[in-house]
């Protein structure tokens, strides 16, 4: 059973009477494990997909499998549940809370998780110690360099134990080095069996997926394995 | 998600922005000190009333121009003048043919700039007759007051209130001076002893004057405002009032007591009346200070609208991280209640203190004076505090919760 399936899977929008197509029947499926590249210029239609399979937008025409479900026509909360439960995001702005600890943003998804704080605490280290970030448990995120606030973005798309990972634009904001160990960690969390979805508009930070979904004017033109896949390690590139 | 967490959270974010949060409350905390010490010092001065009122005796009469409802105020304190009543209606009340009542005066006032030499006091002048210091059971400290002959006579003699002959002599003695009221040449006579205050009234501030000279040279009128009679006993004031209203309906060929115009009240009567009189002016008063509230209510609002779009991007993260829209209804109506009730009990603290302060003034300057802050005042400004929390948060919070979270995530 693919961890996600996409039948015919279309996305218009509607302004002023006037519809906008963006998607137009995709088809694909996505197993888990994978580190899946979308990968497109801007306009593409790239982003529209990762929020529809990151439940944060619903389609207009087709199917959605999750895990073996039709999500397709979830209601609000229930797309809610699944983000809380199923998918973990990071985002190109980080997106963390200002004036807030890092072991307080980290801790941000289980606020919406029936948990004992002393569990949420536990996890939130856990995570932390998988981002490499452990001493910086009270720092404020003013305080953090752009890599590590991505980092704890990656600590915090990881403390609900995930099924996917949704990266958008991971390194977009960050200088080559810091940007090589957010891959550095994307791919160690996938090695590990984590399923991750990176979007990108750069043919070098898609090449450190397994495989790419291209996507162009809202259709899916090429789906493929990357032939020569780029390995961050230790702030150096090395190919397999 | 429990309520306890989120209020933790909400306090975290509150307390990230303490001068904010705190201006955001100022208006509430101002509101509710208001309505606090409103409330407060109006119980207190209601007390100071009513003591002294019940101080003057429960054999006293009181006569009042026109009708009005046993328990409700009288005509006089809504600044209608009726002029039906007259000094000789009060004059007749007393006699044989009716032994129980032993003395009876009738009061007519003004106000003048009254002047001893170059020496200048604003005072209240008070015709009364010479029946005064046995009816109110007063007297002179100096000299004496006048007589009925000089009542008679319209003597032009002054008896003063103990603090307007010390504005006005500054230490010299006082009787036989001449004073100016209303332009008119005044013998002062003699000085009443300390008195203090009678409701709003301060008696040591005024001047007493025969009422048939103050009437006629002064005033230029043939009505009195109040009468009063003095019962020789308690057990005989149900009659007294009795004979009070025979008396002044046969006067006024009054056949039908529903057309009476005058008002017959005994002193338990006047509390009661005072008494309402006084609820009604806190409630009013308490009233003017709510409104304080409400425009907190709406400031607070304005504030939260702003922090919605100021914190559109948190919003969007958190939704994407699975909070429901409920969750962010939740956590901004909490916010806004959580300062609405931090500044309703920062108000009760400062409404608190504010009163006993007032109260220790008051006390300091010999009034009775009960500081009172109740209970139900300050569950009721808690109340308050959430309800306006509630109220006010309810549009931001609902704002907040409908934000797409694509879109909040993609807000500069």
């Amino acid at each position: 059973m693919a961890l996600i399936e996409v039948k015919n899977l279309t996305k218009s929008y509607e302004n002023d009477g006037v519809a906008t197509s963006v998607l137009y029947g995709l088809n694909f499926k996505i197993e888990k494990g994978e580190f899946v590249a979308i990968m497109g210029p801007s306009g593409s239609g790239k982003s529209t997909l990762m929020h529809i399979l990151g439940f944060l937008d619903k389609l207009t025409a087709g199917s959605y499998i999750f895990e073996g479900k039709d999500v397709s026509g979830l209601t609000d909360d229930e797309l809610a549940e699944m983000r809380s439960n199923q998918v973990g995001f990071v985002f190109q702005a980080f997106n963390l809370l200002p004036r807030t600890t890092v072991l307080e943003n980290v801790m941000l998804p289980l606020t919406y998780v029936k948990m004992d704080q002393a569990e949420r605490i536990k996890k939130s280290k856990e995570a932390l110690i998988a981002v490499g970030l452990e001493h910086r448990l009270n720092h404020f995120s003013n305080q953090l360099s752009g890599g590590e606030k991505q980092r704890v973005a990656i600590a915090r798309s990881l403390v609900n134990n995930p099924a996917v990972i949704f990266a958008d634009e991971p390194t977009g904001n960050l200088d080559s080095k810091s940007g090589l160990q957010v891959m550095r960690i994307l791919q160690s969390l996938n090695e590990a069996g984590r399923t991750i979805i990176l979007v990108t508009h750069e043919k070098y930070t898609a090449d450190h997926a397994r495989r790419i979904l291209r996507v162009k004017d809202g259709l899916i033109i090429e789906d493929v394995e990357v032939a020569k896949r780029l390995f961050a390690k230790d702030g150096e590139e090395l190919m397999k | 998600m429990n309520i306890i967490k989120e209020i933790h959270n909400v306090w975290n974010i509150v307390g990230r922005n303490k001068v904010r949060s705190f201006l955001t409350m100022l208006g509430i905390v101002i509101g509710i000190m208001s309505v606090i010490v409103v409330m407060s010092v109006g119980a207190g001065a209601q007390s100071l009333i009513l003591n002294q009122v019940s101080s003057l005796g429960s054999n006293l009469v009181g006569i009042l121009p026109g009708q009005s409802e046993d328990e409700g105020p009288p005509a006089s304190a809504m600044g209608i003048v009726i002029t039906t009543l007259k000094y000789e209606d009060i004059k007749s009340l007393v006699g044989p043919e009716f032994p129980y009542i032993v003395a009876a005066t009738a009061y007519v006032r003004g106000v003048d700039t009254v002047n001893w030499g170059d020496n200048k006091t604003d005072t209240n002048f008070v015709g009364v007759s010479a029946a005064l210091p046995e009816v109110e059971d007063t007297n002179v400290s100096i000299g004496r007051f006048f007589s009925e002959e000089e009542e008679k006579s319209l003597a032009r003699v002054a008896v003063l209130g103990s603090q307007t002959a010390k504005d006005l002599f500054e230490g010299t003695d006082p009787i036989g001076k001449q004073i100016r009221i209303k332009k008119t040449s005044f013998t002062v006579i003699g000085v009443m002893g300390e008195r203090g205050s009678s409701g709003f009234q301060n008696q040591d501030n005024q001047i007493y004057t025969p009422i048939t000279t103050a009437q006629k040279l002064l005033l230029g009128i043939d009505y009195v405002s109040f009468g009063r009679v003095k019962v020789d006993g308690a057990e005989n004031v149900d009659k007294t009032v009795e004979y009070v209203k025979q008396v002044l309906r046969e006067r006024h060929k009054i056949t039908n007591p529903e057309e009476d115009d005058f008002s017959v009240r005994t002193t338990a009567q006047g509390l009661d009346a005072l008494t309402n009189i006084t609820n009604a002016l806190k409630i009013f008063l308490s009233a003017i200070a709510a409104i304080s509230l409400i425009v907190g209510g709406i400031g607070i609002m304005n504030i939260m609208l702003a922090a919605v779009q100021e914190r559109t991007r948190e919003i969007g993260l958190r939704k994407a991280v699975g909070a429901k829209n409920s969750n962010i209804i939740t956590q901004f109506l909490i916010e806004t209640v959580m300062i609405t009730f931090m500044g309703a009990l920062m108000g009760i603290l400062l409404g608190t203190l504010i009163s006993f302060a007032a109260g220790k003034v008051a006390q300091s300057l010999g009034y009775h004076w009960d500081i009172v802050v109740s209970l139900s005042s300050v569950l009721a400004a808690c109340v308050v505090g959430v309800s306006i929390g509630l109220v006010f948060g309810i549009v931001p919070a609902r704002r907040a919760s409908k934000l797409n979270p694509i879109e909040a995530l993609r807000y500069e």
